[in-house]
């Protein structure tokens, strides 16, 4: 296992979660390094969604702790880790099907811009709210499609307009779950450009089966198998290690790896 | 409300100048009734354009919106009954007891969410509709009489029927006004995210039951104005106003109309209540030459078409009169 | 103390009463995913046509079994008519339409049996009282209605819970496509809850014809109590439903018995009686209030939906 380097954004400690007597987390150790983008692959049932949930908020550890940017986080809530500006995107798409595709990030904008209770001026004419979303729809490549509803988006689209949704509250740290799920070839290829050009900017956590997706973008890639890590450590180590060959990569070898 | 020369936009600036000429054309034509019939028509759609705040753009399907007719109704009925005559102290207490009713039921049933949120409310409603029917003091199931419209300063008096007209109007106008610019505010975009997904609205950090609260307490404060308005036309209010039925017309108003259209409700109530006053008579011209007196009785019945043609709207022309005129400007691009 | 059993008994009479009516709402409701307004209508319609065939037949019994027989077929066609094309839409078309369907109904009833209300009178057999504690006599026809609805109850739980048709409501309440695959009739199978439904909607009424006024409208008051009853209970549980119609019935039915001589004692006479009225029949709304802050989803909920 390799200690923490320099800068941890994200460190993550004995992290543990049951449910019903079913280990889903155990006893987890993770340490996200500022700026690196780091993976987080394993077999179905390993804890990988388990995991996300746990460092959004979503779900609470049983015991364990999780500090991001130096602040203990594991007892915010999920509103609170967003502001601290730890944001996360949805396995399952989850938009605002009948508003326009710029209201959705624009909505996003106008979560972290304070409360809401402003009762008068015209939202959508609030250049405070429009000019950033549409900055955010260029960067994920949809600033042609802003002014159509959501519904008319393709998936892979809609993975797109999920990311920009998630920039939106300009985090430092990003945890994305299965981006690539349901993605056509060439819209993976798209939003692997696409992820590639965050990381300059982002730290990023990536929970992903797509293997040539994983290794053609990680630093450092951790394995899970159980709720428990296998193996960290950068691509090439992964590759080689032999516990993770049959841990986990046995399996896909000739496919994928 | 798109800016343009387009069919929806032109209709409705025919029929918001239309109401406005109404006495006029009542008084030409010698047909005084009419200006009653708007009236009444005015003040419903006034509770229909605040129900639409809450069903049409906030998804909160509240099947109890007739309570708050009643609440601010009842407030300027017993507050005449105690010799109270004033409009000053009559309306502000109308919309105090509706917003305090809305802020307690809405904070009860907020919590719950789908079917539960339906018969809530509902069952809310007929809770109120029970309490003032069991009100021996003023009237209970017969009802009160008003014996004095409300009173306000020298020129204004609501007993000069095409001054009330007016009143209403300007209310229904100014209260269209004030949902179009609450819907589209920073506050209305809350309340429409959480009627497209609620769920994902609190975890991008909204906390969206305070938002939703506060638009519903807008909604039946802004319907217990129109109570207070409707104790003043018919000078008398009962429990009826407030029976359930009354919060379904509501409903069909909205649907009719368009939801999530800010003057869709103005539409639905109007193409609602000339329904139910012409229905009968188009019945027994129509059906005079083939069924003969059968088809005068048969006018009497006219709910019998009425239900299942609301049936056929539902299943049919889900976006209401505003729907289908956006779809007349479509087909004309075409 | 004989007065308090008497309304003991009345309250559990009527709480076995909404169970019939709550019952039917819950099933539709938590198989089908509808909501039916129309539902008091089916009740209103037991109630008409038992007061009809009693007298054309002469005979109570037979009367009663012919409006339950009427009611299942009008239910079923109902079902087959209109209800089909309300599945899967939102819950906003299922209550507009079947508001669409009380008007229609309303209107009917209005049109075959006119505006005044009906009334339906018991054999003498049953029209009666039975001394159930020394001293203590109680409605016979009451004490039956209590059986019979308690035998129905109990049909209702061994037909859910341990046959194969039971099996296919649950399983299609949780898992619609699994039974289609299952190859099993969907559209027969809704036809026949629905039916079920309306013929319990349809025993309520025509079995509370005898002691009320058989008139349009009395569907409509009953079914907003089978809603309270359907919130506390939880949607989509019989058990819920049968509990808290229970509870209803009783707090109701006692409520208004004795809670005006209770605020008696503690506000003066004029007080008492001006409020007594009003808040009576509030009662069962508080109830459901607390209920709504303590359990928001219902005390006996299935958690599905």
């Amino acid at each position: 296992m390799s200690e923490p380097k320099n800068n941890p954004m994200l460190q993550v400690s004995h992290l543990a979660k049951r449910f019903e007597g079913i280990v889903a987390t155990d006893d987890l150790v993770l340490n996200v390094e500022a700026g690196e983008l780091h993976a987080v692959i394993g077999p179905n049932g390993a804890g990988k969604t388990t995991l996300i949930a746990q460092l959004s908020g979503q779900l609470a550890p049983d015991s364990g702790h999780i500090v991001f940017a130096g602040q203990d986080i594991t007892q915010l809530p999920m509103y609170r880790r967003s502001a601290l500006g730890l944001a996360r995107s949805f396995q399952i798409t989850s938009l605002f099907l009948d508003l326009s595709v710029l209201d959705n990030v624009a909505l996003a904008v106008q979560a972290h811009a304070g409360h809401s209770f402003r009762f008068w001026r015209d939202a959508r004419s609030e250049p405070q709210l429009r000019e950033p979303a549409r900055a955010l729809l260029a960067r994920v490549g949809l600033g042609a499609r802003a002014d159509q509803p959501a519904s008319l988006l393709s998936h892979g689209e809609h993975r797109q307009l999920e990311l920009a949704m998630a920039l939106a509250g300009q985090p430092c740290m990003l945890l994305l779950d299965e981006p690539m799920a349901g993605l056509g070839p060439e819209e993976s290829a798209r939003m692997v450009e696409m992820l590639r050009a965050l990381k300059r900017d982002l730290t990023i956590l990536l929970v992903e089966h797509d293997m040539e997706a994983v290794f053609a973008l990680a630093d450092r890639i951790t394995v899970l198998v159980y709720g428990r890590v296998v193996a960290t450590g950068v691509p090439e180590d992964i590759r080689a290690n032999a516990q993770v060959r049959e841990a986990y990569l046995g399996e896909q070898e000739a496919g994928h790896v | 409300m798109t800016g343009g020369f387009t069919i929806r936009n032109i209709v409705t600036v025919a029929l918001l100048v239309a109401l406005v000429l109404l006495p006029l054309y009542a008084e030409l034509a010698g047909q005084r009734f009419l200006l009653t019939l708007f009236t009444r028509i005015i003040i419903l759609a006034l509770a229909a354009v605040s129900l639409n705040l809450i069903l049409g753009y906030g998804g909160m399907m509240s099947f109890g919106h007739a309570a708050y007719i009643g609440i601010g109704g009842y407030a300027v009925g017993m507050l005449a009954h105690e010799g109270i005559f004033s409009g000053f102290v009559q309306w502000p207490v109308a919309l105090l007891a509706s917003a305090l009713f809305a802020l307690v039921i809405g904070a009860l049933s907020l919590r719950t969410r789908g079917v539960y949120f339906i018969m809530i409310t509902l069952a809310f409603a007929q809770m109120a509709y029970y309490i003032v029917a069991g009100l021996a003091r003023y009237g209970g199931d017969d009802g009160l009489t008003i014996y004095k419209r409300s009173q306000f300063v020298a020129p204004l008096d609501l007993s000069n029927k095409v001054q009330f007209y007016y009143v209403c109007l300007a209310l229904l106008y100014g209260s269209i006004y004030l949902v179009w610019r609450l819907v589209n505010s920073r506050f209305g975009m809350v309340i429409q995210g959480s009627r497209s997904n609620d769920m994902r609205m609190r975890a991008i950090g909204f906390p969206t039951y305070r938002y939703k609260l506060v638009c519903f307490v807008i909604a039946g404060t802004l319907c217990g104005l129109a109570g207070a308005l409707l104790a003043n036309h018919t000078d008398f209010v009962s429990p009826g106003i407030l029976y359930w039925t009354r919060s379904g017309d509501l409903i069909i108003m909205v649907v009719l109309g368009g939801m999530a259209s800010a003057v869709g409700p103005l539409f639905g109530a109007v193409a609602l209540l000339v329904l139910e006053e012409a229905l009968p008579f188009v019945i027994k011209l129509l059906g005079t030459p083939f069924f003969g007196e059968a088809a005068a009785r048969a006018s009497e019945y006219w709910q019998i078409i009425m239900g299942p043609l609301l049936l056929l709207v539902v299943l049919f022309a889900r976006g209401g009169i505003m729907g289908l005129l956006a779809k007349v400007r479509a087909k004309e691009r075409a | 103390m004989t007065l308090f059993i008497e309304q003991c008994l009345n309250g559990l009479q009527f709480g076995l009463l909404l169970f019939l009516l709550a019952a039917g709402l819950t099933l539709v409701f938590g198989i089908m995913d509808l909501v039916n307004l129309a539902h008091g209508s089916l009740y209103m319609i037991g109630a008409y046509f038992a007061a009809t065939f009693a007298v054309w037949t002469g005979n109570f019994v037979l009367g009663a079994v012919l409006a339950l027989a009427a009611t299942l077929v009008v239910g079923m066609a109902v079902e087959v008519i209109a209800m089909r094309r309300l599945y899967g839409r939102d819950h906003l078309d299922h209550v507009l339409g079947t508001y669409g369907l009380i008007l229609f109904f309303d209107e009917l009833v209005r049109v075959i049996w006119g505006p005044e209300g009906l009334s339906l009178s018991l054999p003498s057999w049953l029209n009666t009282s039975v001394q159930i504690l020394p001293g203590v006599n109680y409605s016979a026809y009451r004490l039956a209605i209590i059986a019979v609805t308690m035998v129905v109850a109990g049909f209702l739980y061994v037909l859910v819970m341990r046959t194969r048709i039971g099996m296919l409501i649950r399983a299609g309440a949780s898992n619609r496509e699994m039974v289609g695959a299952l190859g099993v009739n969907i559209k027969l199978l809704y036809t026949l809850v629905f039916g079920l439904g309306a013929a319990l909607a349809g025993l309520a009424g025509l079995m509370q014809a005898p002691i009320l006024t058989v008139q349009i409208g009395m569907g409509e008051n009953i079914l907003i109590l089978a809603f309270v009853i359907t919130v506390i209970g939880g949607i989509g549980s019989i058990r819920g439903a049968l509990v808290a119609a229970i509870f209803v019935g009783f707090v109701d039915t006692l409520g208004r018995a004795f809670f005006p001589d209770l605020l008696r004692l503690m506000l003066s006479k004029d007080a008492a009686s001006t409020a007594a009225p009003a808040l009576s029949s509030m009662l069962i709304y508080l109830l459901m209030a607390i209920v709504l802050v303590v359990k928001p989803e219902g005390l006996f909920s299935t958690g599905q939906k």
